[in-house]
């Protein structure tokens, strides 16, 4: 099995699929002869064709909406979005359009479509490119919210979504592109959707994440096993919305505690979501307040600044610890 | 050097299709169109009015919900989709429904959207998108739709129709952008009727004609009197043509006048003289199509009154059906968010049907009127 | 308020369809020959303006290798080159009067320092700090990273001005491939509409990041969309200081004098990466590269200035050591400053911060243990 990087994992995903289905095509900005900015696209246009994998105008609302289009009629777009930050200049197409084309027309037409992005902080971006939007398309209804942690998952969700009739905003966090390397399968495995995992088993106290926040909170389950005698639970997300509550409900009412953790800001995120599925299943569970470890409801911060926002070990750790005090 | 003689290029537009004048009298060259389908257009362009009117005594009755008139723009909502092939697409505004009609949309389905329901009756052949309430939002939709045909290979084109108003949204220009470098067969029908709500047509935008806005992407752009449904048919024929042949998309402008309200909750007696509306009036399309159809002897005053009776009746039919329909019950809206129900979903499903079988009338709002927009 | 009633345009011939097929060569206009040679009417401008004109340019060409240099140290965040670029930049700015206003992207540096913008403030914003250097006054936004944007903000900035009374004038710059942003068409349409003193100078480098010119737009020229907006578009030789001088300078007479929008293609080459994280030799063919570095702006114009004897050997040498020793000295400057204090994150949301956003505040000076930090900006 080779040890592939989530830009590989991908890349692999994106290829079998066009390989598989004629009405799979691929384009954004940059995507075709270069590769995508990333280099997630590498090597498409050469393998499929002008026709399969092209480049697009510099126009994001162009983007969704001609995706939508084509999806409408019965083709299979993943489009890229050079980085999350900008699907807000198509905000009104995926809002108003994308996510509702299945209930407006009854079914009759859909939006069978991917659109992929990269995000994420710690890589000293620009203004914009860093920004977590998940929780945006959270809110939204009828589509699909995905971001993996890993290799792995990156490969099962993205064919996972490329397979769903339903469009997915599928959010891939720059840090984690190349960062680890791990053992993907070569050939085609599909993670569902709506599935999180339990990716660390303990008793005492849950931690949720997704993304890169995922590692983050490894490292802090292991500090605090070390420092005492709890164990921890991590359980990664997967995907944002529609959420797993049933394994968030198991977890948090084996063990009591929880602290949620992301690199979106604090007010109206994926937490506050998490701990509101806490509060409608696990109360009468719950040993102490819930905690959230995010970034401050500001702007993401200036790249000079990041490294004090991102959530690290040590704030996740110190967040743990005050659900284990008495 | 002087920057002024840069000024509007000398490409673009400088002629204004027209085949019958206001007065009905034959100008320019009539298509070739055999004399059954000429009489279509004007059962068609009858239909239009009388729906349009009668679709405002509904409003008012409260048997459908807001409503935008069509009144004086059946020329050009006949035209533009009287050329199309049933494969072809077609994808419009609420402004377009007569072109919809046209294209073989069944009426009631139509009705069903003016009504607040959930438009779930388009069939899937008649290649039209339930039509669109966004502004502008459709065009790229119908770039799409033609990039696919081409990937396809298919010998489809896409028509989209769109307002005046719906030029300025970004869309529309990324659209056009799109549709030009990609060599999409698309045909872009812009129905300039003078009117965005109150916005009078040169207040938005500076452009001499919006046809103009196509050799900013590349593609030629056209006007024509949209008050014409010969002329209009023959630009979106010819336009429609060049996609066909791989010859990519095209702009045409079709001017035309919104006789009657933006919609039913706006009242244009506000913010418009009364001497333009009767100057237009002059202008009326239907009435010139009839002249000219009474001077080569197609159509009699007696003929004209069973049409008129027809289409009522056709119309009354329509409604008859639509108001037959068991009520919409809550239950697909929960069936129409995700192609299968997430477990959320369900069980807010369960419990709103819990409650209602429960209590019936407890949490049922019945306060809401129809909305006075 | 009549609509229009187009009676005098109405034809009887059959329907054509009328597409640009003329290029016109003299559209493009041009002053200087790639070679120097003066071929159009010279605007009035004194020798010590057109050196100074070829001092911003070296000095533009310098900063941006420097930046170049200092990223590859991991001494500054991600930079934007503008190699190639320099008479684009300098000759939309130079015309500018200090009420005026310049919004501009992040290509354009050497327009923002042309404006009086201190290179520190610059290289504060590219090295990842709040760009809070800008002084006011100058009329000159921090650069704009989100492409397209600022041209709605300058078409505001521009009614701003007319709802005043007053008579300054707003230049906005965009890439090419930007002018596929909805936000550029919006802008152009409203800048028609209201008249606004705003000229709209797209810097057509023929490279958004790997897309050609070609794949941008099905347009003849980017210029030929200001028809579809009801204003003026103008093509001019990026690379010929003057010539951008020129058609700039006209324009902005136009918008002073009430006559509203204009829209200015400057074609140029943009000879470097898109940014330092592009490699455009995967994309584009090297012999591009040196045709276009043939009609180079920096050489042309030196070549102009020897010819007309406005420049020497010695003085280009002393300009070059010149703006040498002054890029260097803002390098030192920079590093010399201290890094944002974590506080600032939370001062510069609100005009005053509420107290959840005050909460979360103490929360991670406390986490982070920062009980020590100065409010001055220091810190351990």
């Amino acid at each position: 099995m080779p040890n592939w990087t989530m830009v590989q994992a991908i890349n692999s995903a994106l290829s079998q699929e066009m390989e598989q289905d004629q009405r799979v095509l691929i384009f954004g900005q940059d995507v075709g002869h270069n590769g995508g900015v990333f280099r997630v696209t590498d090597g498409l246009q050469e393998r499929f064709g002008e026709k399969r994998v092209f480049d697009t105008p510099l126009a994001e609302s162009g983007i969704i909406g001609t995706s939508l289009g084509m999806a409408m009629y019965g083709l299979r777009p993943v489009v890229e979005i050079q980085f999350a930050g900008f699907t807000f200049l198509a905000f009104n197409q995926i809002a108003s359009q994308v996510s509702r084309v299945r209930y407006r027309s009854g079914g009759v037409f859909t939006a069978p479509l991917v659109i992929r992005a990269p995000f994420g902080g710690g890589v000293r971006t620009p203004e914009m490119h860093s920004d977590s939007v998940e929780s945006y398309y959270m809110h939204m209804q009828g589509i699909k919210v995905v971001i993996p942690s890993n290799p792995y998952d990156a490969k099962g969700l993205l064919h996972a979504a490329i397979e769903d009739p339903d469009p997915v905003m599928f959010l891939e966090h720059m840090k984690l592109y190349r960062s680890f390397r791990q053992e993907v399968p070569e050939e085609r495995y599909t993670i569902p959707l709506g599935q999180a995992a339990v990716v660390k088993e303990g008793n005492d106290v849950t931690v949720f994440a997704y993304g890169a926040m995922v590692k983050v909170a490894l490292d802090a389950a292991k500090q605090i096993e070390e420092a005492t005698g709890a164990t921890v639970e991590v359980v990664d997300l997967r995907t944002i919305a529609p959420m797993d509550e049933e394994t968030i409900a198991n977890s948090v009412n084996k063990t009591g505690r929880a602290v949620v953790v992301h690199e979106a800001a604090r007010a109206g995120g994926v937490g506050a979501e998490v701990i509101a599925v806490i509060n409608e299943h696990c109360l009468y569970s719950l040993l102490k307040p819930v905690e959230r470890v995010t970034i401050p409801d500001a702007p993401f911060p200036v790249p000079k600044l990041e490294d004090f926002f991102i959530p690290t070990p040590d704030r996740v750790a110190k967040a743990i610890h005050r659900t284990l005090e008495p | 050097m002087s920057l002024v003689a840069d000024q509007i290029s000398p490409a673009v537009i400088d002629s204004m299709h027209q085949v019958l004048t206001p007065e009905g009298k034959v100008v320019g060259q009539l298509p070739d169109i055999p004399d059954e389908q000429l009489m279509q257009f004007y059962r068609w362009m009858v239909f239009g009015r009388i729906s349009s009117q009668r679709f405002v005594a509904l409003q008012r009755q409260g048997r459908i919900g807001t409503f935008s008139p069509i009144d004086g723009q059946e020329a050009a909502s006949v035209g533009m989709a009287a050329p199309l092939q049933q494969k072809d697409w077609l994808l419009g505004s609420y402004r377009e429904y007569l072109a919809y009609h046209v294209k073989g949309v069944p009426f009631p389905a139509q009705v069903k959207q003016w009504g607040g329901d959930i438009p779930d009756d388009y069939p899937a052949e008649s290649r039209c998108v339930p039509f669109q309430i966004v502004l502008g939002t459709q065009v790229l939709h119908t770039v799409g739709i033609a990039q696919a045909i081409k990937y396809e290979g298919e010998p489809q084109v896409a028509v989209v129709g769109c307002g005046d108003g719906a030029t300025s949204e970004g869309d529309f220009n990324e659209a056009l952008n799109f549709a030009g470098v990609f060599k999409a067969p698309v045909v872009f029908m812009v129905q300039n009727n003078g009117w965005a709500i109150s916005t009078p047509r040169h207040k938005q935008s500076a452009a001499r004609y919006i046809a103009d806005r196509a050799i900013g992407f590349g593609m030629p752009g056209c006007l024509v009197d949209g008050n014409d449904v010969l002329a209009v048919y023959q630009v979106v024929a010819d336009a429609v043509a060049r996609a066909r042949a791989g010859d990519g998309p095209t702009l045409i402008e079709a001017i035309t006048y919104r006789l009657g309200a933006h919609t039913t909750a706006d009242d244009p007696t506000k913010y418009r003289p009364e001497a333009e509306v009767e100057e237009w009036e002059k202008r009326d399309p239907i009435i010139r199509y009839r002249q000219f159809l009474m001077d080569r002897s197609m159509l009699t005053e007696k003929e004209d009154k069973v049409l008129h009776e027809e289409l009522n009746t056709e119309f009354e039919e329509a409604i008859a059906v639509y108001e037959a329909l068991p009520p919409r019950t809550p239950q697909q809206h929960f069936d129409l968010v995700f192609a299968e129900q997430s477990p959320q979903l369900q069980r807010q499903q369960a419990k709103l049907l819990e409650a209602l079988e429960t209590e019936p009338d407890s949490g049922v709002n019945h306060d809401s009127s129809l909305m006075p927009l | 308020m009549s609509l229009l009633i187009p009676e005098e345009v109405v034809s009887k011939k059959d329907i054509s369809f009328k597409v640009v097929d003329d290029k016109p060569a003299d559209r493009i206009h041009r002053i200087l020959t790639p070679e120097g040679e003066v071929i159009g009417t010279l605007p009035k401008l004194s020798p010590a303006q057109l050196v100074g004109f070829y001092r911003w340019m070296i000095l533009g060409r310098f900063f941006s290798d420097q930046m170049i240099a200092l990223q590859r140290q991991g001494r500054m965040g991600t930079f934007a080159p503008l190699q190639g670029q320099e008479a684009t930049a300098v000759g939309l700015a130079a015309p500018l009067k200090p009420e005026d206003w310049l919004v501009a992207s992040y290509r354009e540096n050497i327009s923002h320092l042309i404006k009086g913008v201190p290179l520190l403030a610059l290289m504060k914003q590219w090295g990842g700090h709040f760009a809070d250097n800008y002084p006011p006054e100058l009329n000159a936004p921090p650069f704009q990273i989100v492409l397209g944007t600022q041209t709605l903000h300058a078409v505001g900035i521009a009614q701003a001005i007319k709802y005043n009374n007053q008579s300054h004038v707003v230049v906005t710059t965009i890439g090419d491939g930007a002018t596929s942003e909805g936000d550029f068409n919006e802008a152009l349409n409203f800048a028609g509409v209201f008249k606004a003193p705003v000229i709209f100078v797209v810097s057509n480098n023929g490279w958004a990041i790997s897309t050609p010119r070609r794949k941008q737009t099905a347009a003849e020229y980017i210029a030929d969309r200001g028809a579809g907006f009801g204003m003026p578009g103008c093509v001019v030789d990026g690379n010929d200081v003057l010539a951008v001088y020129q058609v700039v300078s006209e324009a902005i007479d136009r918008a002073r004098a009430g006559d509203g929008p204009t829209l200015i293609e400057a074609i140029t080459y943009r000879m470097g990466a898109h940014t330092t994280a592009d490699d455009p030799t995967k994309y584009r063919p090297q012999t591009d590269l040196e045709e276009w570095t043939k009609c180079g702006p920096i050489t042309r114009f030196r070549k102009y200035l020897i010819n007309h004897d406005m420049l020497t050997e010695a003085k280009d040498k002393t300009l070059h050591e010149e703006v040498e020793a002054e890029i260097l000295s803002a390098v030192k400057e920079y590093e010399a400053i201290s890094p944002p204090a974590p506080y600032q994150q939370f001062n510069q949301v609100y005009a005053e911060t509420p107290s959840q956003l005050q909460r979360q505040q103490t929360d991670l000076i406390q986490d982070l243990n920062l009980e020590a930090v100065s409010r001055n900006g220091s810190y351990a």
